[in-house]
């Protein structure tokens, strides 16, 4: 039975259903001028969700209903930063939906049921729970992508990406069946128990693969990655920044649950597996991203190429190893809030920064926003001292420990050809003439000027002070 | 007598009739939903085959949220698909190719 304490160990994500149910009732009565307050409202309960997590953080793991749910330190973090990048990612909208008179109140409860399934995947217990969380994630990522009702191209980003999406929860579904027949058991720790027992099989190494590919396509890692170019093009621009930062979070969230919690005893089996994985998406990311002329393609094939490093960290497949991992996942999603926020931040009414020509001469218009993106461009490049360099630094150190000096010298090779496509842009906004009514920061909003230098900024510190972030995520998998 | 390997066949023959479907489907978008939900019967049916023959019954519970999951993930669709159809007037998969690169 159910008891009061198992309610208290959900206490935030219980909160968060509550109060995106409310904001659902609030957006239904207000008047459509008085919609700031719903983007404030919204803002605040993110922020509680936050203190919640962080002020009933458990010292040892807990779990609740059955071990459906497990409250450990490694999730809490990953929730902190789901909800942080949420909070950031409705602050840098607010603008850019207004000019275009979208600024609806779906969109905000979309993304908040969309970090409820996150929180809920990253605490799976059950892999159960784990596809309701993923799915809870997908069906709303799949509805915000849908969300620009009457443009072609992001209806058509958003129906490729549920084709793909349903085909590979099915595939991930299809793994769980057969690692479930093989096991006997759908509880992660059981799992885990009954591979230590030397119960391998053909059967479950079979599902192991259909899992890694449900995995991999979630990452938007290579050869799964056919999703993230259209998505990221389609999709309205702060969509595209939820989706990069969050969703690969909680991708993150779900490699490590599934790997880790539940399938670690077969290492042996999925290491290889994703080396392969990994270098095939630095590869594909980093080559094909040097043609792209869109800015959002360039990212996104960026992306495909970060997440073939943050791989690199789970092939591991010891504690330290996910702890790089996770310090990746976080820096790749603080880093794409930056580079996205100036995009945002650049979009006016009748005026889209889609390619990356409409960047030109950004500095003698605007330099410090041209500032802000120029880092962001160095750090995803990872160019020391900023943060990006100390995240690969780390992933780089855990695959030669993990004895993939191959993988790590490819991962070197392809973050030198990455240089070329970041340092561009940069080429692109200090170097290049100013056009006509071209690139200038002319959002007024305070609160986006505000916010997005600080993430900036943020990336330089971090890049410093790495320590204490670092020890965190250290800590919290169980390292001094 | 039917065994379990009849099921898990049977599962996986379900499995490449809907993968072939998604993949070799070059005409309507319709039958790609269609496939989709073929896809998660076949693992459906092999949840169910595992927890009788295992004498275990998570994984029928299991089917129960799956077939729940896969009827909003067939209204998400369908609404996708009518919105597609808004915009650009035909459901044909191999119009639809505006992005690439």
């Amino acid at each position: 039975m159910p008891t009061i304490n198992d309610i208290l160990v959900l206490l935030p994500e219980f909160y968060l259903v509550a109060a995106a149910c409310l904001l659902l009732l609030m957006d239904a009565f207000i008047k459509p001028e008085q919609r700031g307050t719903l983007h404030w409202c919204s803002i605040v309960v993110l922020l509680v969700a936050i203190y919640l997590v962080i002020a009933g953080q458990p010292d040892v793991t807990v779990t609740a209903f059955g071990n459906m749910f497990i409250r450990d330190p490694a999730s809490e973090i990953i929730k902190v930063f789901v909800l942080l990048c949420t909070v950031l990612v409705f602050i840098f909208s607010r603008p850019y939906l207004i000019d275009r008179k979208r600024f609806v109140g779906e969109f905000y409860t979309l993304m908040i049921f969309a970090v409820i399934g996150v929180m809920l995947m990253v605490s799976a217990g059950n892999l159960v729970m784990i596809y309701l969380g993923l799915e809870m994630l997908t069906l709303s990522s799949y509805a915000l992508v849908a969300l620009n009702r009457d443009s072609p191209l992001s209806s058509e980003a958003a129906i490729k990406y549920f084709v793909l999406g349903a085909l590979t929860s099915g595939m991930l579904l299809y793994g769980m069946s057969m690692v479930y027949g093989a096991a006997g058991t759908l509880d992660l720790a059981q799992l885990h128990e009954a591979i230590a027992q030397g119960t391998v099989s053909r059967l479950m190494v079979f599902g192991l693969i259909f899992m890694l590919v449900g995995i991999a396509f979630e990452l938007g890692a290579a050869p799964f990655h056919m999703w993230i170019p259209d998505v990221y093009q389609g999709a309205s621009t702060p969509v595209t920044t939820f989706i990069a930062s969050v969703s690969k979070l909680a991708a993150f969230g779900l490699a490590w649950r599934l790997l880790d919690t539940g399938l670690a005893g077969l290492s042996n089996y999925w290491q290889p597996m994703l080396a392969v994985i990994s270098v095939l998406s630095m590869g594909i990311g980093n080559l094909v991203a040097l043609v792209q002329t869109n800015i959002k393609r360039m990212l996104a094939y960026s992306t495909i190429a970060h997440m073939g490093f943050l791989l690199m960290g789970i092939t591991n497949a010891t504690p330290g190893g996910y702890a790089s991992a996770m310090f990746y996942a976080i820096c790749y999603a603080l880093m794409s809030t930056v580079a996205f926020g100036v995009v945002l931040a650049m979009a006016r009414a009748g005026f889209e920064c889609e390619e990356i020509s409409d960047l030109k001469g950004l500095n003698e218009r605007s330099p410090w926003f041209a500032g802000m993106m120029a880092i962001s461009m160095f750090s995803l490049a990872g160019v020391p001292p900023l943060f990006g360099f100390y995240a690969k630094y780390l992933v780089l150190q855990a695959a030669i420990n993990a004895g993939y000096l191959w993988l790590a010298i490819c991962g070197i090779v392809m973050a030198i050809i990455g240089l070329w496509y970041y340092l561009h842009v940069i080429k692109v906004m200090y170097f290049d003439q100013p056009e006509e009514g071209g690139a200038t920061v002319s959002a007024s909003d305070s609160s986006l000027r505000v916010v997005l230098s600080l993430n900036g900024l943020a990336l330089l510190a971090l890049g410093v002070y790495w320590g204490p972030l670092l020890g965190w995520c250290r800590r919290s998998l169980g390292l001094s | 007598m039917i065994t379990l390997a009849h099921f898990i066949v049977l599962g996986a023959i379900l499995f490449c009739i809907a993968v072939a479907g998604l993949f070799i489907n070059r005409k309507n978008v319709i039958v790609l939903l269609m496939s989709i939900e073929l896809l998660l019967l076949a693992v459906n049916i092999n949840f169910v085959a595992f927890s009788r023959f295992g004498h275990d019954v998570a994984g029928q519970v299991f089917v129960f949220f799956i077939l729940t999951v896969a009827a909003a993930e067939s209204a998400i669709g369908l609404a996708i698909l009518v919105l597609l159809f808004r915009n650009r007037s035909t459901v044909n998969v191999a119009e639809i190719d505006s992005m690439k690169g």
